[in-house]
C-alpha cells in the first residue's frame, strides 16, 4: 500500500544504482517473464499450425506458424468429446461457484460477529486445516452418500474451503462495527445488513473468493479422477489427459476428407488452449484485487 | 522485537483492543442462554450450512478411518467388516511402502531446499523493481502460473520438455543428444520440483511483498545515514523484517510436508514409473482406492495426518520458545 502512494522515483537517502547493477536485474527480470510467458505463445502457436509445417519443422513452431489455420480447432469440436467436456466444465464451474460462495458468505459472515458457539463451530473450522481424515474415508463417504458418479461428487465435497472462509471473515471483521450498528438502529435485520450492506463493501474480496473457488472447479481433476467413472460426465481435466498426457486420437473421423487435416500435435495444444482460454480471460480483470484479498485472510488467519 | 510492527506501541495496544473486545462481548452476551439463542437465530441459521458441511466432510470421515482397525469390504460395510486390529499395519514393513515413503522424504527435502526460498528471491527482487509500472506488469505476469490447473501444466510441460517437444528437438539441432526429461526416472524428482517453482514461486511472493512493505521506511533512513550501504540494509533491515512470514509458511509447509503434489506426481507416474514417482498419496490411491486394500491404504493415509499435525504443532511450538507468533499466538 506504503509505496503506491510514495513517489515513483528512489527515495532521497537510497544510493542511484549502477548501471551494470540495473543491467543485471533487467536481464533477470527479463529472463523470468519469458520463463513464464513463452511456453504460453509456444502451445498457441503449435496449435494453429498446419500438418505440413510441423512434419517440415520437426514439431517446433517457436513464434508463429507461417500458414495459421484453425483446423486443429475444428477436429476438437467436431468431435463432440471436447465440448461436451467444456459444457459440463462450465457447468459445474458456475454451478459450483455459486454455492460455494453462498454458503461460504453465510459461514463467514456469521463466525464474523460474536454470536452463541461461534468460537467452537470456528475452532472446529480452523482444525481441519490442520488435519484431514485422508483420501480412503473420503472415498468411502462420497459412495456412501450416494454421490458417487454423480456431478454433485465435483460439488459438494468442497463446498467451503477453510482458507476462502477466512479471507472473507477476517475482512467482514474488518467492516467498522459502527456502520451495522447504525443500519441496525434503523431497523435492519442481520439478513439486511449482510445484503444491502456488508456485501456491497465487500465486491473486491467477493472477486478473489469466487476467482479461487471457480479456478478450482474448473481444474478440478483429482475428485474427477476419484467420483467419476462414467466417461461421459467426465470435465475438461480428465478428457485433457486422456488426449494430451495419453495420447489417444481426438474425434470420431468426422472431418471431410476436402479439410486440411489437423496434426496430432495442433490437435492436443488446441485443447490446451480451450482449457487455458478462460483463466486467461478472467485473470486480467481480478489480478489487481489478488494482494488485498489474499492478504486479508493470510496474514492474520 | 521480532515481528514485523508498524511501531513499538502495537503490542499493548493489541492487547488493550482484546481487552475491549472482550468487554464489549460480555456486555453484549448478557442475556442467558435462551435469550441469546433467539437474538441470534438469524446468524445461526446463516452458519448451520456451512458447519454441517464441515461436520459431514471432514468430521464424518475421521471416523471412517476406523476402517484402519478393520478388514474393510464393501459390501459388508464399517459395521459387519471383520476387525482385525493391527494388522493393517504391517504394510509399513513392505518394500512398496518403504518405497513411496523415500520418494516423499526425496521430493520433500528438494521442495524445501529449492522451492520454498524461491518465492523469497523474487520477492526481494520484485520489492527492487523501482517503476511502479512495470513493478505491477512483472507481479501479473509471475501470478499467472498459479492459476493453470496441473493437467495443463503438464500437457505444456510435455510440449517444451517432453520427448518430441521443443527441447529436443533444439537438442538435435545442436548435434546433441535428444533427451526426454519427461520419461527419466532420475530427472524426475528435479522435474517435480521444477514445475512446482513455475507454477507457485510467483504466486508465493505475495505474502512477502507485504511484508516488505510492512518494514518501516524510517528503518532504512537510518541505516542508510549511518552509512550502510544497500547490501547491508538488505542484511540488516530487509531480510529481518520478513523472518516472522517465512517462520510461518516454514511451519505451516511443514504439516504439509508429505503431501508432495499428488495430482502433479500422478499424472506423471505413468511415464517414469512407480520406482521413481511413488509417494504416499500415490501409493493410498492405488492400493486402496484402485486395488480394494481399503484397511492398509488407510492406515498410510492416517498416519500421513497425524505426522503433519504433530510436525505443524511441534513446529509452533518451536516457534513461540524462539519468541516469535507462530501459525496462532497464544
Amino acid at each position: 500500500m506504503k509505496t503506491s502512494q510514495r513517489p515513483s522515483n528512489r527515495p532521497p537517502w537510497m544510493e542511484a544504482p549502477t548501471k551494470a547493477g540495473l543491467a543485471v536485474k533487467g536481464v533477470v527480470i527479463a529472463i523470468v517473464c519469458l520463463l513464464v510467458l513463452y511456453p504460453f505463445v509456444n502451445i498457441v502457436a503449435t496449435s494453429l499450425a498446419g500438418e505440413a509445417e510441423i512434419t517440415r519443422r520437426g514439431g517446433i513452431i517457436p513464434l508463429f506458424p507461417s500458414e495459421p489455420t484453425l483446423a486443429a480447432y475444428k477436429t476438437i469440436f467436431a468431435g463432440g468429446v471436447v465440448s461436451h467436456a467444456l459444457l459440463v466444465s462450465a457447468g459445474i464451474t458456475i454451478i459450483g461457484t455459486a454455492l460455494n460462495l453462498v454458503v461460504t458468505i453465510a459461514l463467514a459472515y456469521g463466525l464474523s460477529r460474536p454470536i452463541v458457539g461461534g468460537r467452537f463451530v470456528l475452532s472446529a473450522v480452523l482444525f481441519t486445516m490442520l488435519f484431514g481424515a485422508g483420501i480412503i474415508p473420503n472415498f468411502l463417504l462420497v459412495k456412501a452418500l450416494g454421490l458417487y458418479d454423480s456431478y454433485a461428487s465435483l460439488i459438494v465435497p468442497g463446498l467451503v474451503s477453510a482458507f476462502n472462509f477466512l479471507v472473507l471473515r477476517n475482512f467482514f471483521q474488518n467492516i467498522p462495527a459502527e456502520l451495522l450498528d447504525s443500519a441496525r438502529i434503523d431497523g435492519a435485520g442481520d439478513l439486511a445488513i449482510l445484503l444491502r450492506i456488508v456485501l456491497p463493501l465487500s465486491k473486491a474480496v467477493l472477486a478473489v473468493v469466487a476467482l479461487f473457488y471457480a479456478v478450482g472447479h474448473w481444474n478440478a481433476f483429482f475428485n474427477a479422477l476419484l467420483y467419476l467413472s462414467d466417461t461421459a460426465k467426465w470435465p475438461l481435466p480428465l478428457v485433457l489427459r486422456l488426449y494430451v498426457l495419453q495420447g489417444q486420437p481426438v474425434g470420431g473421423g468426422t472431418e471431410s476428407p476436402g479439410e486440411a487435416v489437423a496434426s496430432i500435435q495442433a490437435v492436443q495444444m488446441a485443447v490446451v488452449v480451450v482449457a487455458l482460454v478462460p483463466i486467461l480471460c478472467v485473470y486480467p480483470f481480478l489480478q489487481r484485487y489478488f494482494t488485498k484479498g489474499v492478504l486479508t485472510g493470510a496474514i492474520k488467519g | 522485537m521480532h515481528r514485523v510492527s508498524r511501531s513499538p506501541g502495537r503490542a499493548p495496544d493489541r492487547a488493550a483492543g482484546r481487552a475491549a473486545r472482550r468487554a464489549a462481548r460480555d456486555a453484549y452476551a448478557g442475556p442467558g442462554l435462551r435469550a441469546r439463542l433467539r437474538r441470534d437465530r438469524v446468524m445461526l441459521l446463516l452458519v448451520l450450512p456451512g458447519f454441517l458441511f464441515f461436520v459431514v466432510f471432514h468430521y464424518v470421515p475421521l471416523l471412517g478411518n476406523v476402517i484402519v482397525f478393520q478388514d474393510y469390504q464393501p459390501y459388508l460395510g464399517f459395521k459387519e467388516s471383520p476387525w482385525v486390529g493391527f494388522a493393517n499395519f504391517s504394510v509399513f514393513a513392505e518394500p512398496d511402502f518403504y518405497r513411496a515413503l523415500l520418494n516423499t522424504l526425496k521430493f520433500a527435502v528438494l521442495q524445501l531446499v529449492l522451492f520454498f526460498p524461491a518465492p523469497i528471491g523474487l520477492a526481494l527482487l520484485l520489492n527492487s523493481i523501482i517503476s511502479p509500472r512495470i513493478k505491477r506488469f512483472v507481479q501479473s505476469v509471475v501470478y499467472l502460473p498459479h492459476f493453470i490447473g496441473w493437467v495443463i501444466l503438464i500437457s505444456i510441460s510435455q510440449q517444451l520438455i517432453g520427448g518430441t517437444g521443443l527441447l529436443p528437438q533444439l537438442l538435435g539441432e545442436l548435434g546433441l543428444p535428444r533427451v526426454d526429461l519427461m520419461t527419466s526416472p532420475e530427472f524426475f524428482p528435479w522435474l517435480v520440483t521444477l514445475q512446482l517453482i513455475w507454477k507457485d514461486a510467483g504466486w508465493g511472493t505475495i505474502i512477502y511483498l507485504a511484508a516488505l512493505l510492512n518494514i518501516e521506511t524510517e528503518h532504512y533512513e537510518a541505516a542508510a545515514i549511518d552509512g550502510a550501504d544497500r547490501w547491508r540494509r538488505l542484511w540488516h533491515v530487509t531480510l529481518p523484517g520478513i523472518v516472522p512470514v517465512t517462520l510461518l509458511l516454514l511451519i505451516l509447509n511443514l504439516g504439509s510436508i508429505l503431501s508432495v503434489g499428488f495430482e502433479q506426481i500422478l499424472l506423471q507416474r505413468d511415464a517414469v514409473g512407480a520406482d521413481a514417482a511413488e509417494v504416499l498419496d500415490t501409493y493410498v490411491y492405488f492400493h486402496g482406492v484402485l486395488d480394494g486394500q481399503w484397511g492398509p491404504a488407510a492406515a498410510v493415509g492416517l498416519v500421513k495426518g497425524v505426522i503433519g499435525l504433530v510436525l505443524i504443532l511441534g513446529a509452533n511450538k518451536l516457534a513461540h520458545r524462539f519468541g516469535h507468533e507462530g501459525i496462532y499466538s497464544r
